[in-house]
């Protein structure tokens, strides 16, 4: 049977179309479609009305933002303490502890350390916030303990004061001996004869690290540091919406448990949306923006153009 | 090297001083420690006798005797029972499709004779960039009609496209002179993924499978934003009422009619989640050892 090329390569190509449709269009309907959506941030959105019959109201959602609204600036100012406070903090940490497991002598204690750090990061939110309150709760271990013995017990779950710290050390808890995958990938990279070359020279462990390891880990930090700042307006926000009832609005809001308490609990669909739209657009431009910083110092980035 | 030393390099470094062994010691025990009492804590007060856990007034760290009362009365049906089917139907369900769909695109993108590869493949790409928020997400879940199904919980956040990109840097970098034999051979594209490909991927497709499941078992907002229906809801919403949130476990929410401690209660509710997460991972801990996933992502 003689078939024709168009009819030949139609044979190879339909197959190829077939396997990679369910995937395209689970990603053009959850993650490009949804989109669209963002237009009731320009519209006064009633679900019974739906998004095409709801009245244009312009940039009236938006005002919330722009004429400071306490609640979104208490979000806002919340959201980037917290980023700023777990860049200073929890983001180093890794770097440590990677560096720190690969001067460990013995591979056997090597392996089970990072067994035992790593196991926390696949625990979800609800069950580290469960384990936090379970120790350090009210009647949680350590006051039992303090109480028992005649102490005076400290209030850490439910303390606005507390809360950023709290927020960090489960972070820290949870993700920081994962996070060292990264880096100790990139440290088992690094030539040996570097720092064989550098004891020849004379270099302890001090200049090795400084002139050897920690330049070797400044691309993949910059790189992750880029792609942190991405990320600048989220914060954590099944860790946090877990603990709002406890320590309230006031300390806890962010812009992520904004727009999730305006807009789906409370019903104000259209300024919730203009809120999260806001947040889409900025985050974009801070990484393309970081992104450039980065080209700036001579990195890569995360890409060229 | 002319001079004679005293010590042998590690990895091209001088020995750690004393005090700096130490402190890494001490460094590593205590953060150790920190990862594993919490555990000890709570599998001890879920297996500890009620009186033991009243005595102390909440976790112990030894149980005087094993009592299995509070995973009795939870397994025996109810609240947390309905809960846990759920969250396992939702796991498996969940991860064998997004596996097949992830595979099946994957492989697609690694083939010249796919129309518009490039533009699929930044249409990919793109994606990690920018999420569409959470409003336009919930309103195009509710217009597909899958508020209040299980379907919500599975079907939007089925493809990762960062994990399509592991699995298709790792496809690319399969023997390609195989697919090429076969193919002169007649094999068409269905053959070559099914009969080639995925065999000699097993290992990958296992940890990106399992990865997907531990998203599924663990994920909790969509089952919050989407799920009005109680009796719909997986382990990790039920485990906040309990546990996070303290709510009462009464005789009325399991069949068993026993009701031991409180604390044994939602203790053995966090175990029950936890040891699902702990089979698995001296699984995906044997892979990234290898580094067969970093390897992937850097190709």
């Amino acid at each position: 049977m003689s078939t024709s090329p168009s009819a030949r390569s139609l044979r190879r190509r339909l197959p190829l179309l077939l396997l990679a449709a369910p995937g395209v269009v689970v990603l053009l309907a959850f993650q490009y479609y949804p989109l669209l959506g963002n237009v009731i941030a320009f519209k006064h959105y009633l679900p019974f009305l739906g998004i095409g019959e709801s009245e244009w109201v312009g940039w009236q959602n938006f005002e919330v933002i722009v004429n400071g609204d306490h609640q979104f600036v208490t979000a806002l100012t919340n959201t980037l303490i917290i980023t700023l406070v777990q860049v200073l903090v929890v983001f180093p940490i890794p770097i440590a502890l990677a560096i720190a497991l690969t001067s460990l002598a013995s591979e056997r204690i090597k392996r089970i350390v990072q067994s035992v750090l790593y196991l926390p990061h696949f625990l979800s939110w609800v069950i580290v916030v469960g384990i936090f309150q379970q120790f350090l709760g009210g009647s949680g271990m350590l006051n039992n303990f303090l109480r028992s013995n005649g102490y005076d017990t400290f209030q850490i779950i439910g303390n606005a004061d507390l809360f950023i710290p709290l927020l960090t050390s489960q972070l820290i808890w949870k993700d920081a001996g994962w996070a060292t995958i990264l880096f100790l990938a990139v440290l088992s990279q690094i030539d040996v004869q570097l720092y064989e070359a550098s004891v020849v020279d004379g270099a302890g462990r001090a200049r090795q690290l400084w002139h050897i390891t920690l330049p070797a880990l400044k691309s993949i930090a910059i790189l992750l540091l880029i792609l942190r700042l991405g990320d600048a307006l989220s914060v954590g926000f099944e860790q946090i919406i877990l603990q709002q009832p406890a320590v309230g609005l006031e300390a806890s809001e962010v812009l992520d448990t904004y727009v999730y308490n305006n807009g789906i609990v409370g019903g104000n669909w259209s300024e919730a949306a203009a809120v999260g739209l806001v947040k889409g657009v900025v985050s974009v431009l801070l990484v393309l923006g970081a992104n450039k910083v980065a080209h700036m110092f001579g990195e890569d980035g995360l890409y060229r153009s | 090297m002319s001079r004679q030393r005293r010590y042998r390099l590690v990895n091209g470094q001088p020995p750690s001083s004393p005090q700096m062994r130490v402190l890494k010691a001490v460094v590593f025990t205590i953060a150790c420690a920190l990862v594993l009492v919490p555990f000890v804590g709570i599998v001890a007060t879920s297996l500890a006798p009620a009186a033991q856990v009243t005595a102390a007034g909440g976790l112990v760290l030894w149980p005087s005797s094993i009592d299995l009362s509070a995973y009795r009365a939870i397994l025996a049906g109810g609240v947390v029972t309905r809960a846990l089917g759920i969250s396992g139907i939702v796991t498996i369900l969940g991860a064998a499709l997004s596996l097949t769909v992830s595979s099946m695109l994957a492989y697609a993108l690694t083939r010249r004779a796919l129309p518009g590869r490039r533009a699929l493949t930044m249409l990919l790409i793109c994606s990690l960039f920018f999420s569409p928020g959470m409003i336009p997400t919930y309103l195009v879940v509710k217009q597909f009609g899958m508020l209040d199904s299980l379907a919500a919980l599975i079907v939007p956040t089925c493809l990762s496209a960062f994990n399509v990109i592991v699995l298709r840097a790792f496809f690319s970098n399969l023997p390609q002179d195989v697919l090429e034999a076969a193919q002169i051979d007649g094999a068409g594209e269905f053959s070559l993924l099914g009969r080639i490909v995925l065999p000699l991927s097993k290992a990958a497709l296992a940890v990106i499978g399992l990865f997907y499941a531990v998203g599924y078992w663990n994920s909790f907002f969509a089952a919050l934003l989407y799920l009005n229906d109680t009796s719909l809801w997986p382990l990790q919403l039920v485990l906040r009422s309990y546990v996070t949130n303290g709510e009462r476990i009464a005789a009325a929410d399991m069949d068993s009619g026993i009701v031991p401690p409180q604390v044994t209660l939602q203790m053995a509710i966090l175990v029950i989640s936890i040891v699902p997460i702990l089979c698995v991972y001296p699984f995906l801990q044997r892979h990234f050892a290898k580094g067969a996933l970093t390897g992937a992502i850097k190709g």
